[in-house]
């Protein structure tokens, strides 16, 4: 985990990448994120903090993941692709990496009560995990829609412990399972450190969530010196929904021009059908969340509904990392239609017999786009893996075939 | 230079009522009959929400309200039109315009401030724009229309930073009275609440004080406005114009609920 801020892709003292980030929140939660800000370097670089948190990450989460060469899908698109298994983590995604940082952040600041939001599910039972290993209070918010597609998630939440609330406001998705977490948030000061799930909201959080998710990158280098001789790939791949597991996987070759950074997003039924989620073409600079950042909204500043039919990428902003780094032209955003991310599901569960996360898919279905020659080393995140979607492949059993 | 907000609190003294309703709310012509029927009915500043889709401090009733006006059509552009009219109708009464950031960046801060000041807009209440944002990005466009900001302070905000917030503005300082968004239950134990609104009271600020959030009846007014100069009330308001036949007819009769 960088612990060091030298870099241009990290935020400045307000929390700004270039004209993206800070902190616009209404005073109420004004003290939680101020004390957050203040200590989080500090607590993060604590080597007692580091012990814990990397026993954690080794004997909980099962770390570090393989870095795993993909051949049959190499052969397909010919050239050398690794996939990094982050749905071997336990709870079967990246985000646990996070939620046990989090966790442990939350206890040094003697909070009793941890609130969360989730869409697709996968934040949301990481949280509850982290909360059950710690003995604490867990309450969870997410779209009364994604409830209804994520079932199982739902199920898992509550098995572990945790108070899953199911929100009704505005389009009852992520969003608004994260205006309700906020709502908490500023309803209990006191007790209680809001985990969010992805590099968004105020600062520090992008930040601090980019620095916990580094792990992935940071692993990924001496895992490719290992295999393939060097630690520099040619391209590394995420899907963005916020952009947490792309914030992990690119963050240790920020600073390496050499390596082409791809983010990958939802296009749901088309940029420009009206049911999307791709901010980084439909969106303009604006405020969500408590930052500043890319994000869909109509011309009178109203945030605009998004689509896609995964729910960890239904978000209509993204962190304000990955604003910068398309801004700044360091990544580059490709937009994967629903339709492209399922044939992605069914080549992967095919090829390599491992079945990826429909949010993962978005980034697999990108492949095809990349212009990666046979030399080239291609990693892609593979950051959750796909049996909370069993539900939704069932339903396009036809277009898996 | 004294402006209307000092001019009411000046005149007053103290149990000032401040009621907010969302523009364009419940029908989108309802906005200048209900600034004049609250005036009619003796209500001494007035907060126009500006409607936003994601409004994080306000609680279920005001995004409702909000949700009802955007799909009526309400915007700034509108707003500020039904606005023009404002100040032939109640040339004293303060107004203060409520709202979130991203609606106004998207219209132009400058531009948004500029139109404030034409409309006879006195104040501004933008709860996610931060101190330090103000100060550094908006303050001085905000002295060049002589629009007051509204700062709000929490149990939680500590002195030095009160004492900050008080030399920004000639207007008032916001005190929200607990823990929630608006319209929330008042979960506080009482004694606790007022030592809260004592501490800050004994601070001989340079502002007077209103005390909003969970305010909604007679009795909470009064309790509210014997710690502070005055209180807010919105959600009930919202409330009261929901099924009204006639929304000014509501809005005299709610303000003479709480007043008399």
């Amino acid at each position: 985990m960088n612990t060091t801020t030298t870099s241009q892709f990290q935020p400045n003292a307000r929390g700004y990448y270039g004209e993206f980030g800070g902190a616009f929140i209404p005073e109420m939660l004004y003290p939680n994120v101020e004390e957050l800000r203040e200590q989080y370097l500090q607590i993060l670089a604590d080597p007692a903090f580091q012990a814990e948190y990397q026993q954690l990450l080794r004997d909980y989460v099962g770390r570090p993941t393989p870095l795993f060469e993909a051949k049959r899908l190499s052969a397909r698109y010919n050239t050398r692709i690794y996939l990094k298994r982050e749905d071997l983590c336990h709870t079967g995604a990246h985000k646990v990496n996070n939620t046990v940082g989090q966790i442990l952040l939350a206890k040094r600041l003697g909070k009793t009560r941890i609130i969360a939001e989730t869409g697709a599910g996968q934040h949301g039972v990481a949280t509850a995990t982290v909360c059950a290993l710690m003995g604490m209070e867990c309450i969870v918010y997410m779209g009364k829609t994604d409830t209804e597609r994520q079932k199982p998630n739902v199920e898992r939440m509550r098995l572990l412990g945790a108070k899953v609330v199911a929100v009704t406001s505005g389009s009852q998705t992520l969003k608004d399972a994260t205006n309700e977490a906020i709502r908490d948030w500023i309803s209990n000061p006191v007790d209680t450190h809001y985990i969010i799930g992805s590099v968004v909201g105020p600062h520090p959080y992008p930040d601090l969530v980019a620095r916990l998710q580094s792990v992935i990158s940071e692993e990924m280098r001496k895992q490719l010196l290992e295999k393939v001789g060097r630690e520099l790939p040619d391209y590394v791949v995420a899907c963005v929904g916020g952009g947490s597991n792309a914030a992990g996987a690119f963050y240790h070759f920020l600073d390496e021009p050499s390596v082409q950074l791809v983010a990958v997003e939802a296009a749901g039924h088309g940029i420009h059908s009206g049911h999307s989620a791709a901010t980084s073409v439909l969106g303009t600079p604006g405020i969500i969340h408590g930052s500043r950042t890319l994000l869909m909204q109509d011309e009178h500043g109203q945030i605009t509904e998004p689509y896609s039919i995964s729910a960890g990428l239904d978000y209509p902003g993204i962190g304000p990392l990955h604003a910068y780094l398309g801004a700044s032209g360091r990544a580059r955003f490709i937009s994967i239609k629903d339709e492209d991310a399922l044939t992605a599901v069914a080549e992967c569960s095919r090829l390599e017999g491992i079945i990826p996360a429909l949010e993962t898919a978005h980034a697999l279905a990108a492949l095809g786009q990349l212009g990666a020659g046979p030399d080239d080393v291609v990693v892609i995140n593979l950051s959750g893996r796909g049996d909370k979607d069993l539900e939704t492949y069932m339903k396009y059993a036809d277009k898996l075939k | 230079m004294p402006n209307r907000i000092q001019e009411a609190f000046a005149k007053k003294g103290q149990n000032l009522l401040n009621v907010y309703f969302t523009a364009g709310y419940p029908k989108l012509h309802d906005t200048i009959p209900l600034i004049e029927a609250l005036t009619e009915a003796g209500a001494d500043l007035i907060e126009i929400g500006m409607p936003f889709s994601d409004p994080l401090a306000d609680g279920p009733v005001i995004q409702q309200s909000s949700s009802v006006a955007l799909a009526n059509g309400m915007n700034l552009y509108v707003l500020f039109d039904q606005l023009k009219e404002v100040r032939a109708k109640v040339p004293d009464t303060p107004l203060l315009l409520m709202g979130y950031l991203n609606p106004i960046m998207q219209f132009g801060m400058e531009k948004f401030c500029q139109a404030a000041a034409e409309a006879g807009v006195d104040g501004l209440i933008l709860p996610d724009l931060p101190l330090v944002e103000y100060e550094q990005e908006y303050q001085s466009i905000f002295k060049k229309y002589n629009l007051q900001p509204v700062f709000l302070i929490t149990p939680q905000t500590a002195p030095q930073r009160i004492q900050h917030m008080d030399t920004l503005t000639d207007a008032f300082l916001y005190l929200v009275s607990g823990p929630g968004t608006t319209g929330g239950a008042n979960t506080q134990a009482e004694g606790v609440q007022e030592a809260y609104f004592e501490r800050i009271a004994g601070m001989n600020l340079r502002n007077p004080r209103l005390i909003g959030f969970g305010i909604g009846d007679k009795a909470s007014f009064k309790r509210a406005a014997s710690h502070a100069h005055g209180a807010i009330i919105g959600s009930a308001f919202i409330r009261a114009l929901e099924d009204a036949p006639d929304a000014p007819a509501a809005a005299k009769q709610f303000v003479s609920s709480i007043l008399h």
